[in-house]
């Protein structure tokens, strides 16, 4: 579904990313990990087309280049780590926007357009704060909401930065848990930024660990998090032992490193 | 159904209840003044004005002329400066995603300004030069700003722009200042234009029109571009627009409207910030909505002002600029407080 090869990007002086490789197949979950400043949430702008690039981007078959900006985004949807959400906009309207793609420049959404951007709030349970103010939100409706209007895109991929950052553990866990259901009942391929190792290997079917721009590992998550590779690459003293299901769960280590 | 009932079907009755607020100010404003005649008179009257229909008001010559020729036509300026200004300013807060963004942000008004004491001082005496040196001059600031903002940083970038928009503003202003030395006895002049007039009769009134009509046009068509806009350039590129082209097209169709409305009625503050903030509280932040209100509202705004600046001391006249911000200020702060949200 998705592939890259080679991708560069230069921001300034610095290589940011540098010479990264990768294969994202259909339907799968792939968590880039990796520490602060490794590149992970600029990966998923260069492949969003949002910032310049080296090396080539294969969406499906085509390259990502030959895509304009609208056909792409009919492909990937993409929620950045803070989103900006407009306050006096309300839910339904700020979800609408998903439609973007499909609306010609200056015209007006359809009645189709309505009716997805209706569906997606009613699965994702917001049909009772269309309504509201986006502004009003709680931290996990606000989450639900950015995911309503990715999904509102009807893309078959979906790319999203840190999609748990500041929620509780209870709305982590909804949130991720809504992501693999939509995952499994549309055949969503995602691609998400994970700062929380356990919970990245406990979602995602691979890992891609990145460090200094560069790919240190990927593949499975019990390969990808290892004592050693963890150590190593985030400078940290962790213990790693398999769960209750077989994926590895990353303890801290006190006193170290 | 439930996508059937979404919450922006409410929109039309908003915009009817403005429109009916709007016709309620300018009948208002064609009555200020005149003791002896009734409200159900000039409506006739209205009525009668428009082709095709023909009704008798009742009202003698003298009174019709004085409807016709004074207050008609002031009561149209003032409604469609009105409506520009504050639609101007609710696309330069979309563009710059800035609250406090008005429609004089980007060096219009100092252009507009040194321009058109350029005029007074040094063309002293060629009539109407006024208006086309205050238009040139608030298109250049414009220009001004905009270039200098897109060479300083990056392009299609906001910060710089703004910045930019301050500097030009400045600089201009000290120019302004310094030319206007050369004739203090045109100081007056230069004041109460500053200071904004909408007494120009029909002339101003077709003047602008034009200006008016392709500007607001312009900006309509782009509420939905600005809606995508306010989640930032980066999420609205992944949906697929361009985010420069949006901006630069909104900010050329809000910077005509500021020029047209500037070079027929002076420096009218407060319209373009006050209007489409009360316009949001009221009726939600998509700029679909922002947009068509802020032009009624501000027209219904600044007929409501002129007419509160030529009774409130009658016989003289109060500047239009003053009654803006004399009213504009506190009434601005009554809503924010009505309107009070719970969470902000």
């Amino acid at each position: 579904m998705i592939s890259a090869h080679g991708l560069s990007v230069r921001l300034g002086e610095r290589d940011v990313l540098d010479g990264v490789s990768f294969e994202v197949r259909q339907g799968e979950w792939v968590g880039v990990i990796g520490p602060n400043g490794a590149g992970k949430s600029t990966l998923l702008k260069a492949l969003m087309g949002l910032v310049a690039h080296r090396g080539e981007i294969l969406l499906g078959s085509r390259p990502s280049r030959e895509l304009k900006p609208r056909q792409r985004a009919r492909l990937l949807a993409y929620a950045p780590q803070t989103p900006a959400l407009p306050p006096d906009m309300t839910v339904f309207d700020y979800a609408l926007l998903g439609r973007t793609p499909y609306i010609p420049y200056l015209g007006r959404e359809s009645r189709h357009d309505r009716e997805v951007t209706g569906s997606v709030l009613e699965r994702l349970d917001l049909t009772a704060l269309a309504g509201r103010r986006v502004g009003e939100l709680s931290g996990g409706e606000r989450q639900r909401v950015v995911l309503a209007r990715a999904l509102a895109q009807e893309a078959p991929a979906l790319l999203l930065d840190e999609p748990t950052t500041a929620l509780d553990l209870g709305h982590q866990q909804q949130v991720l848990e809504l992501v693999d259901r939509l995952r499994r009942t549309d055949g969503l391929t995602v691609v998400t930024t994970l700062h929380d190792l356990t919970v990245a290997g406990l979602y995602a079917d691979s890992l891609l660990l990145l460090t200094g721009g560069r790919a240190a590992a990927a593949g499975e998550p019990a390969r990808v998090l290892t004592e050693e590779l963890v150590g190593r690459h985030f400078d940290a003293h962790v213990k790693i032992e398999p769960g209750p299901d077989g994926r590895p769960v990353v303890h801290l280590v006190r006193g170290g490193p | 159904m439930v996508t059937q009932a979404g919450p922006s079907r409410a929109r039309p009755l908003w915009v009817v209840c403005a429109l009916v607020v709007l016709a309620v100010s300018m009948i208002a404003a064609l009555l200020g003044g005149a003791a002896d005649i009734s409200p159900w008179q000039v409506v006739l009257q209205v009525v009668d004005w428009l082709p095709l229909v023909h009704v008798d008001s009742g009202l003698a010559p003298v009174e019709q002329g004085l409807l016709y020729e004074l207050r008609l036509p002031r009561v149209l300026v003032a409604a469609v400066v009105g409506g520009l200004l504050a639609m101007a300013g609710a696309g330069y807060q979309g563009v710059f995603r800035n609250p406090l963004a008005d429609p004089y942000l980007l060096g219009a008004a100092a252009g507009a300004g040194l321009a058109a004491t350029a005029a007074i001082v040094l063309l002293p005496s060629v009539a109407g030069s006024i208006p086309v040196a205050a238009f040139l001059g608030a298109v250049g600031g414009v220009f001004l700003a905009y270039t200098l903002g897109n060479t300083a940083g990056r392009a299609g970038g906001t910060a710089t722009l703004v910045l930019a928009g301050v500097a030009v503003t400045s600089f201009l202003t000290a120019i302004q200042t310094f030319v206007q030395q050369f004739k203090v006895e045109e100081l007056q002049r230069i004041y109460s234009w500053i200071l904004g007039d909408v007494g120009g009769g029909w002339d101003q009134f077709w003047l602008v029109l034009p200006y008016a009509a392709v500007s607001a046009v312009l900006l309509l068509l782009h509420g939905r571009m600005l809606d995508v806009l306010s989640v930032g350039d980066e999420e609205a590129t992944s949906l697929g627009v361009p985010a420069a082209r949006v901006r630069l097209m909104v900010l050329l169709a809000a910077s005509l409207a500021t020029a047209a409305a500037v070079a027929v009625s002076g420096l009218i503050g407060f319209v373009g910030i006050v209007v489409p903030h009360v316009v949001r509280r009221i009726a939600g932040g998509s700029y679909r909505i922002v947009l068509p209100l802020s032009l009624i509202g501000g027209a219904a705004f600044l007929v409501l002002a002129d007419l509160v600046a030529r009774t409130v001391i009658a016989p003289a006249e109060l500047p239009i600029g003053v009654v803006t911000m004399f009213v504009g200020a506190p009434f601005f702060v009554a809503v924010l407080r009505m309107t009070r949200r719970a969470s902000t």
